[in-house]
């Protein structure tokens, strides 16, 4: 019998092809875009070819027509509004840098598509990541790096379940971009020439304070910008606009620069840092996810990305009270709150969490 | 495919499918034109015109073609709106309406109308004595659907209308889900205004009209060329009037015949329904009670409509939830949150429209694939949980 699986498709070029391969490869395809956000204006949606507007639907629905899969467009608004938006506004009010790619892989992309999926019968979910998924001896699931270097996405999958592993498919994780791209093109699909969406898919134009303004409908309120002693050094515009490890929109003229090192939500204060000053080299983090292995008793020479587009470092990790601690060889630059960390041995997952 | 779901659309009658290829392809002469080729295809529309007046009771003179049942509301609600700016700028809908009237008015909103969007009850009835309540010296317009497309109701057009026309206020209804299904007569029902669509009775889609009562005087909301009394501009859709025409009058003919046929399939599907399957609700009216005959909507408790519409589908059965968004996703319906569902019901909720065409046979076959979805989705919930 053969079996069925559901592909997000998000009308780029990665899911499509991923549609593609596993037909070839003799499942029955099934071709899902998931529906998260309000309908926004359409021009909006045009302009920045945001993931799933209407226009992402129109793509999707095509290349499911051209490669000859049923197609359909399921509601997944109300959990991606629970735990994507929610949980983007609420981080940056309390002074944290959410990674909302995260929330939605564990909440909606793999717990509810899944649930969905299940339902209508199929047996996997299968998305286009850049990601392998591998079984170990030990008999558990993880990720493992994919042959596409530059546009490896293990990171943000750090926190899907061994179930949600078992149950999902990445075929597009052995291939490089370009042999993708080309893929496309023989096939014909229409969005082989598709530019990748950039930036988080619900804030087009990537004013992430302007959307939590309208979310929450309260305005930013101005604080100090202040230094390690203490110091008033200027005013901020709102603590939702600043990130750790920050440079640019400081507005405080200098000779040498500021960096952003903590945002305090209680307080209203954005500290302030020396460049030196952001470097350390111990981290911890909690919301553990533990994948290759059910746990650590004793510590373990890992490689540690502290945010996505972190080329990673060598640390010791160890399990004390409860949180993770990894203790960088080399200081590392900016350690964010709110960001994950992940952990990697042999070019898999060992484990991730919330850095704290 | 059996198909159940002809509250969306109904599969044209074959001489309506006929009319409209050979209208296509001999009459194609533009029925506006001086020459007098043209006046076969004149001939043809009028006689269409005429039909329809007779299948309502009206004056062949108060049928306007239009290119749909959306495109009819849009103008009787604009362009009275318009006309009547000066009176007053209150309008007086109802919460059940289609969105053709719903986002019209939110339109209208937007331009300084005040809308009024009456409360329904549990079975989705507008009570007149709401109406009277919402009335104010300064409403010009009070449009109620006669019938709900997703639940059935059938609303009291004619009490409804009279409460207006005694305090000299416009009434306009939505009757695409009405038309040919239940008998109309414009006179008895008093209604000023009429919207009707070709492809919910048989006919083609891409037509249908509005009835204009002789006295009202509205503008245009599609300017342009004189056609249809230089009321509405538009090359004339010889070919699309003349197929709605002959459904019309087919389905006129056979009115009562075709309902009580149909009641009787719905009945049946009902009743299997609810004794093979447990933990079903009817929403809407009782099946005996003001309800169109081919309508049924159920809660499936327990179940993501969602998913029973796509596992539906992969057997090869058509029904619907909910209205379609632009996307082709389903959202809650409005209608059954405003006779008081909750969400999770709403998404649990699937309409099922039948016509004439089903058999005994489909519905048995329908309904033992159904259970079995319904057991499965009912199974997997309870295992993820």
């Amino acid at each position: 019998m053969k079996k069925k699986v559901v592909v997000g498709m998000s009308g780029g070029v990665d899911s499509s092809v991923t549609a593609y391969l596993l037909k070839e490869a003799g499942y029955d395809v099934i071709g899902v875009t998931m529906e998260i956000w309000k309908d926004m204006d359409p021009a909006a949606q045009a302009l920045e070819g945001g993931c799933c507007g209407l226009s992402a639907v129109d793509d999707a629905r095509r290349v499911a027509d051209v490669i000859g899969i049923p197609y359909y467009v399921m509601n997944f608004k109300a959990d991606f509004q629970k735990h994507v938006i929610d949980y983007f506004v609420r981080e940056y009010q309390q002074g944290r840098t959410p990674n909302p790619c995260i929330a939605c892989n564990r909440y909606v992309k793999w717990e509810s598509l899944l649930d969905r999926a299940l339902e209508i019968g199929a047996d996997y979910v299968a998305t286009g990541h850049y990601a392998k998924i591998i079984q170990l001896p030990n008999g558990r699931y993880t990720v493992a790096n994919s042959e596409s270097i530059d546009k490896d996405q293990t990171y943000v999958l750090y926190n899907l379940t061994q179930d949600q592993l078992a149950h999902t498919l990445m075929p597009v994780g052995d291939y490089d971009k370009s042999q993708i791209r080309k893929i496309a093109e023989e096939v014909g699909l229409p969005v082989a020439h598709k530019h990748d969406s950039q930036d988080i898919c619900f804030v087009p134009d990537h004013d992430y304070a302007s959307f939590i303004e309208r979310e929450t409908g309260l305005k930013q309120k101005e604080g100090n910008f202040v230094d390690l002693e203490g110091n008033v050094l200027g005013r901020h515009k709102g603590i939702i606009h600043y990130t750790v490890g920050q440079r640019k929109g400081l507005g405080i003229a200098s000779t040498e620069p500021y960096f952003v090192k903590e945002v305090r939500p209680e307080s209203n204060e954005v500290l302030l840092v020396r460049s030196k000053d952001l470097f350390a080299d111990t981290l911890y983090c909690d919301d553990i996810n533990f994948m290759d292995r059910e746990t650590i008793t004793e510590p373990i020479r890992v490689l540690g990305k502290i945010r996505y587009s972190h080329k990673g470092a060598m640390c010791t990790l160890s399990l004390e009270n409860d949180r993770l601690k990894a203790v960088f060889d080399e200081p590392q630059r900016a350690f964010t709150k709110g960001q994950a960390a992940v952990f990697y041995e042999d070019g898999h997952i060992v484990a991730g969490g919330v850095i704290v | 495919m059996i198909y159940l779901d002809n509250a969306a659309t109904t599969k044209p009658y074959d001489q309506v499918c006929d009319l409209v290829y050979n209208e296509m392809k001999n009459d194609y002469v533009n029925a506006s034109a001086v020459y007098d080729y043209a006046n076969h295809a004149k001939s043809v529309v009028d006689r269409a015109r005429r039909d329809i007046a007779q299948t309502i009771g009206a004056i062949t003179d108060e049928i306007y073609f239009t290119s749909c049942g959306s495109e009819s509301d849009n103008w009787a609600l604009k362009a009275v709106a318009e006309a009547y700016s000066n009176k007053g700028r209150h309008i007086i809908t109802s919460k059940i309406e289609h969105h053709a009237i719903l986002n019209t008015c939110q339109y209208l909103e937007s331009r300084g109308f005040e809308i009024t969007y009456l409360a329904v009850d549990k079975a989705g009835n507008v009570s007149s004595r709401d109406l009277l309540q919402a009335i104010r010296p300064d409403t010009i317009l009070i449009s109620i659907m006669m019938a709900n497309n997703e639940i059935g109701t059938i609303e009291p057009i004619a009490e409804l209308a009279k409460l207006a026309h005694e305090r000299g206020i416009l009434f306009h209804t939505d009757a695409v889900q009405a038309y040919d299904h239940i008998p109309i007569d414009v006179n008895e029902l008093g209604v000023d205004l009429m919207s009707v669509s070709g492809h919910k009775f048989r006919g083609p889609k891409g037509v249908g009209f509005l009835y204009i009562k002789r006295q009202v005087k509205i503008g245009s909301f599609i300017h342009g060329g004189a056609q249809e009394r230089q009321r509405r501009a538009g090359t004339v859709n010889v070919a699309g009037i003349a197929g709605m025409g002959l459904a019309a009058k087919m389905a006129h003919e056979s009115l009562d015949l075709v309902r009580d046929e149909t009641s009787k399939l719905r009945d049946y599907l009902a009743c299997k329904i609810l004794s093979t399957i447990d933990d079903v609700e009817l929403n809407g009216p009782g099946l005996k009670d003001n309800r169109l005959a081919n309508n049924l909507n159920v809660i499936f408790h327990g179940v993501r409509g969602e998913s029973l519409l796509i596992m539906a589908d992969r057997e090869g059965i058509a029904i619907s939830s909910g209205s379609a968004c632009a996307t082709g996703s389903l959202e809650p319906s409005h209608v059954l949150k405003a006779i008081g569902l909750s969400d999770d019901e709403a998404y649990s909720s699937i309409r099922l429209t039948v016509s004439e065409l089903n058999t005994y046979e489909e519905l048995d076959l329908a309904v033992s694939k159904l259970a079995k979805i319904v057991e499965d989705l009912r199974r997997i919930r309870r295992e993820r949980l």
